[in-house]
């Protein structure tokens, strides 16, 4: 196995689409080298991304935030700008893991490593987030949900890495949350979650909305009825078991050690009702 | 009164929480445990494990790994003969698989190279082909007559005509008119439980360091739990004298059991022959789950009735426990343990193991008891429920006592269970208000414990010091408690005497440390090691002081003239007497051997809070509080960890873990993120309080405390729920998703 730290974007593209064995990227390293010493995957060539500029980073762009790949758990939970404009999102960073891995885990990591129970993904994609994809030609930015293309697998191609993710600007009356369900109390995946992405008007009335599950299908699930459930609503009680029937119906589980189909299909709709409600009331909504 | 019998005493040392001789090396990361023996030219080991529930084997070609450069030796099961005895077979078998793979996981091969990526590489040179067989993972099934039989011709004469061949074993234990007791019962309840097996979840995996000389001669550095046990194991399984194996016990980052038995250290030791190099072998976790442990699975049937006014009239139950692919007779255990609490006149319990395609059951913390327990104190608590009794006071009129005869046959002497009921029922937390959705449970527990062999030698150094060589891996405070009780017998400070545990070749046989007897034997031991010391130091001063020895007597750590006619000579302390000791015969030694008896029964209960989420079923336990009768706590501190992490560990049994098998027969889940140990955060602050009544059969009191705690909460939190949903759930663990099938099921 090669292990490189190239300097340059393009000098990344170039060993990645050069490699004619298996390609790895290197940011956090909490899955990565875990499925290494579990022999998952072994690895020719392993690019440590942490040395190309911008990769650790958190960026103030068009109001919005540019978070390098290799910025940590820990990182934006000490951001504060960033965790006043999206507490959801860096609330489901930070569950990715323990104290330690905190220290290195990277939300691009949790999105590449494409499981369909990562945490942060689903408020990535509520939160409306792109990613720049580098590759060998000019990079593109791509909507967070276009990533994943099943448990494990990404639609990236031979040769393509993401360099960073960005956060839009937020107005008033704006704000998102994150919750999954999990056996335990922390140091777990999720059975099911749910990221809810809302803002109000003046009168406290949901007027946009995206809500994304997470757990519940082979991809992250952008959930168009459960967001058109509570747009128009000051989230009474009907819209958001409106909310929960959408999310429910949504989900397309499977049975596995974690939990059933019917137990994820249920547990998802209680965790976008709750989820909602604490995004109302961060925006600034009251009942 | 025999010699070491309880006598009353005001204790000076004994119950103080002094300073553990073990903590600075721990908390600084310089103990050394089972990997981190190192020895020059070490190799590596690493085995090849079957990925098969079931198979024949039909061949093992290790001719290309063994050609790779770096590959210095390979063992299968056919370089160990299987020993002629039974169970030792078994364990031998469990080794290195020998015809059959019976279940996923079980070892196959394994190799020794220069490193770990030169042995993995290896591994996947070795061809194995295997004829996959039906395979059998649930007991329920296993048990059924048409079931794949796991192996042939295994049952005892104990099992009756006409049952499946994996059914192995059958016992029975109880007394009174079963009928007649049901006959005077106002309700009767009779449920159907199950249990799922679990694992000890020490934090340390498997390790050992195995050196074989040219000359027959071998050295084993292993983590374990009773080095002089797996002395035998491998001296026999090698055939080798035990004189020629000596095995040093490092330091166990956790056992519970589970490191009573070997796995890794007879393949180290035949490849160390092998290859003439030292080997080093290290599981990874994904081992450990698949190959080591767990405890059995069960499915019990219970039959419980009750008078109005709460008196039990009669108890029945039928176990069945699956000790895995091979003879297992914790059955027994559960089978005697089940009714214990309760002063019965009629009572029956029928245990049979049955086998399945698992790996091979080891000793779990109490093993057997808390299934059968669990599933007898729902009943009660059903019951009390039922005919609206508070079940405290069901346990207190019902509780064993001094007299009782027990249910599987003894007449119980002092024990503490009515003492422990009390002290719960006059605890705060019994009355506690509950908050909203909140509701409480409890249960007893109980625990045989036991006494068994162990050698002690305690060596008076010069400068007034003492040293004791004892043969118990120290897993749960035991050396603290040791030195504790030889400085409380010598009268001289804690911090004067230090405990080691002596290699196989130092000290004579020590049993494992096991059924709670190290700090109730040893102990036993130490006391008679001191006052044999304290003879032979009696003896010195009365040769300094040339007066009759019978003339010395010894108290407060010195030798004393017994009264006026002796002479009036000024005390001689420990130390006083140590630095004469060359003139006046040489080193002083205390020695004590005993296979110690009256080990004394254990009782516990526990009272626990819940909160269920009933959207998610997720349940939090919100208060928990242990009480346990220790007979004399030694070292409270560590008596109270013993209590809190019994708990611990039954508080993750009841609720979230299990070995998860697929419709492959292969373990779902071998590793600690989907095997759900609790974590800090899912437990809340664990109370323990301590009674002290007396075992008389130990000098100060003992009685062993380390296993009763993990009996009582698979019970304590199921009646906790159900009391919160109102609804009862049947089979562990109360994992969420089956926890809100029963609030809906319910509803």
């Amino acid at each position: 196995m090669r292990y490189e730290k190239p300097q340059t974007v393009a000098e990344a593209a170039r060993l990645l689409s050069a490699e004619k064995g298996v390609a790895r990227i290197l940011a956090g390293g909490t899955d990565m080298l875990v499925q290494m010493k579990s022999g998952m995957v072994e690895p020719d060539l392993l690019v440590d991304i942490k040395a190309l500029p911008g990769t650790r980073t958190i960026v103030k762009e068009a109001g919005g935030f540019r978070i390098g790949a290799g910025v940590s758990g820990a990182q934006l939970s000490e951001d504060a700008d960033l965790k006043a404009a999206w507490p959801g999102v860096v609330e489901a960073a930070n569950l990715i893991g323990s104290t330690q891995v905190q220290g290195r885990c990277t939300m691009v990591g949790n999105l590449c490593n494409a499981s369909p129970a990562a945490d942060s993904v689903p408020a990535l994609v509520a939160a409306g987030a792109k990613v720049r994809v580098a590759g060998r030609g000019a990079g593109r930015d791509v909507a967070v949900e276009e990533i994943p293309a099943g448990p494990g697998k990404t639609k990236l191609k031979k040769g393509e890495f993401i360099t960073s993710v960005f956060l839009p600007a937020r107005g008033a009356r704006c704000a998102d949350a994150y919750l999954r369900f999990i056996p335990r109390t922390e140091m777990d995946i999720a059975v099911a979650s749910a990221a809810v992405n809302l803002s109000l008007d003046e009168k406290g009335v949901i007027k946009d909305a995206r809500v994304a599950l997470g757990a519940v299908a082979p991809t992250v699930v952008l959930c168009e009825p459960a967001a058109k459930a509570i747009i128009g609503t000051r989230l009474d009680d009907a819209a958001l078991e409106k909310l929960a029937a959408a999310c429910s119906a949504a989900a397309k589980p499977i049975d596995d050690k974690r939990g059933s189909v019917e137990y994820r299909k249920d547990v998802v709709g209680v965790l976008a009702k709750r989820a909602a409600r604490i995004a109302y009331t961060r925006a600034g909504g009251q009942k | 009164m025999a010699f070491d019998a309880y006598v009353k005493r005001e204790f000076k040392q004994v119950g103080t929480r002094v300073a553990r001789p073990d903590g600075v090396d721990k908390v600084t990361g310089r103990a050394l445990y089972g990997a981190d023996m190192v020895a020059p030219g070490m190799l590596v080991g690493r085995v090849l494990r079957s990925p098969h529930a079931h198979a024949r084997i039909v061949s093992i070609d290790t001719s290309e790994a063994a050609a790779m450069p770096g590959v210095k030796g390979i063992v299968t099961g056919r370089d160990f003969s299987v020993p002629k005895d039974e169970f030792l077979a078994d364990v031998a078998v469990n080794c290195l698989a020998q015809d059959k793979a019976l279940y996923d996981g079980h070892a196959i091969a394994a190799v020794a190279a220069i490193n770990a990526t030169v042995a993995r590489d290896a591994l996947k040179k070795i061809k194995v082909e295997y004829e996959v067989l039906p395979h059998v993972t649930d007991i329920d099934v296993a048990a059924k007559p048409d079931a794949p039989v796991v192996l042939e011709g295994r049952a005892l004469e104990t099992v009756p005509a006409g049952m499946g061949a994996n059914v192995t074993h059958r016992c029975e234990f109880g007394h009174g008119d079963l009928e007649a007791g049901f006959a005077k019962a106002d309700k009767i309840v009779e449920r159907s439980f199950r249990t799922a097996a679990t694992h000890q979840g020490y934090i340390e995996p498997h390790a050992c360091l195995a050196s074989f000389t040219t000359d027959g001669r071998a050295d084993l550095w292993v983590c374990t739990q009773g080095h002089f046990y797996f002395r035998t194991l491998c001296s026999e399984m090698l055939g080798m004298e035990a004189s020629q194996l000596k095995v040093t016990a490092s330091e166990i980052g956790g056992g519970f059991g589970g490191k009573t038995t070997v796995y890794l250290e007879p393949v180290a030791l035949m490849l160390s022959k092998k290859t003439g190099r030292p080997v080093k072998m290290v599981m990874t976790r994904d081992e450990v789950f698949r190959a080591t442990g767990p405890t059995v699975s069960t499915s019990i049937d219970v039959k419980i009735g009750m008078t109005k006014d709460g008196r039990i009239t009669a108890g029945w139950a039928d176990m069945r426990y699956s000790g895995g692919a091979f003879q297992c007779l914790t059955c027994e255990m559960g089978a005697q343990a089940a009714f214990a609490a309760y002063d019965l006149e009629a009572v029956q319990t029928v245990g049979w193991n049955v086998m399945t395609n698992r790996p091979k059951e080891a000793a779990y913390r109490a093993p057997g008891a808390p299934q059968a327990i669990y599933a007898v104190e729902s009943v009660v608590d059903e019951l009390c429920q039922g005919l609206g009794l508070d079940p405290l006071e069901v346990r207190i009129k019902n509780a064993a006592k001094k007299g009782t005869k027990a249910s599987y046959g003894p007449t119980f002497d002092d024990i503490g269970l009515l003492a422990t009921l009390e002290a719960a029922k006059k605890h705060p937390h019994y009355t506690a208000p509950l908050a909203e959705g909140q509701a409480r449970g409890l249960s007893c527990g109980f625990w045989f414990n036991f006494g068994g062999n162990t050698c002690v030698t305690m060596n008076v150094n010069t400068d007034g010091t003492v040293g004791i060589a004892e043969g118990n891996p120290d897993i749960g405070g035991s050396r603290a408690s040791i030195s504790l009780m030889a400085a409380e017998e010598l009268g001289i400070p804690y911090e004067k005497v230090r405990t080691i545990i002596a290699d196989t070749a130092s000290l004579g046989y020590a049993d494992t440390t096991d059924g709670s007897r190290v700090t109730f034997a040893v102990g036993i031991a130490t006391i008679n090691a001191a006052r044999d010391a304290i003879r032979k130091m009696c003896k010195r001063a009365a040769m300094l002081w040339g007066i009759d020895e019978d003339a010395v007597e010894w108290k407060d750590g010195a030798a004393h003239p017994a009264g006026p006619n002796a002479g009036k000579f000024p005390p001689m302390s420990l130390a006083d007497i140590a630095a004469k000791s060359f003139q006046t015969g040489g080193p002083i030694a205390g020695h004590y051997e005993v296979n110690a008896d009256g080990a004394g029964v254990s009782f516990g209960v526990h009272l626990c809070d819940v909160e269920v989420d009933k959207e998610t079923g997720a349940t939090k336990v919100v208060r928990y509080t242990v009480f346990q009768d220790a007979g004399k706590a030694v070292h409270p501190d560590y008596v109270e960890g013993q209590m809190q992490g019994g708990a611990a560990q039954g508080i993750g049994w009841a609720l979230n873990e299990e070995y998860i098998y697929g419709a492959d027969g292969r373990l779902q889940n071998p590793g600690f993120l989907d095997y759900r140990i609790p974590v800090a955060s899912d437990l809340p602050p664990i109370e323990a309080v301590i009674l002290e009544i007396p075992n008389p059969g130990h000098p100060y009191g003992v009685r062993g405390v380390g296993e009763t705690s993990i009996v009582p909460p698979l019970a304590a939190i199921s009646n906790a729920i159900s009391r919160s949903i109102g609804t009862r759930l049947q089979e562990l663990p109360m994992s969420p998703p089956r926890v809100l099938k029963a609030i809906k099921g319910a509803a």
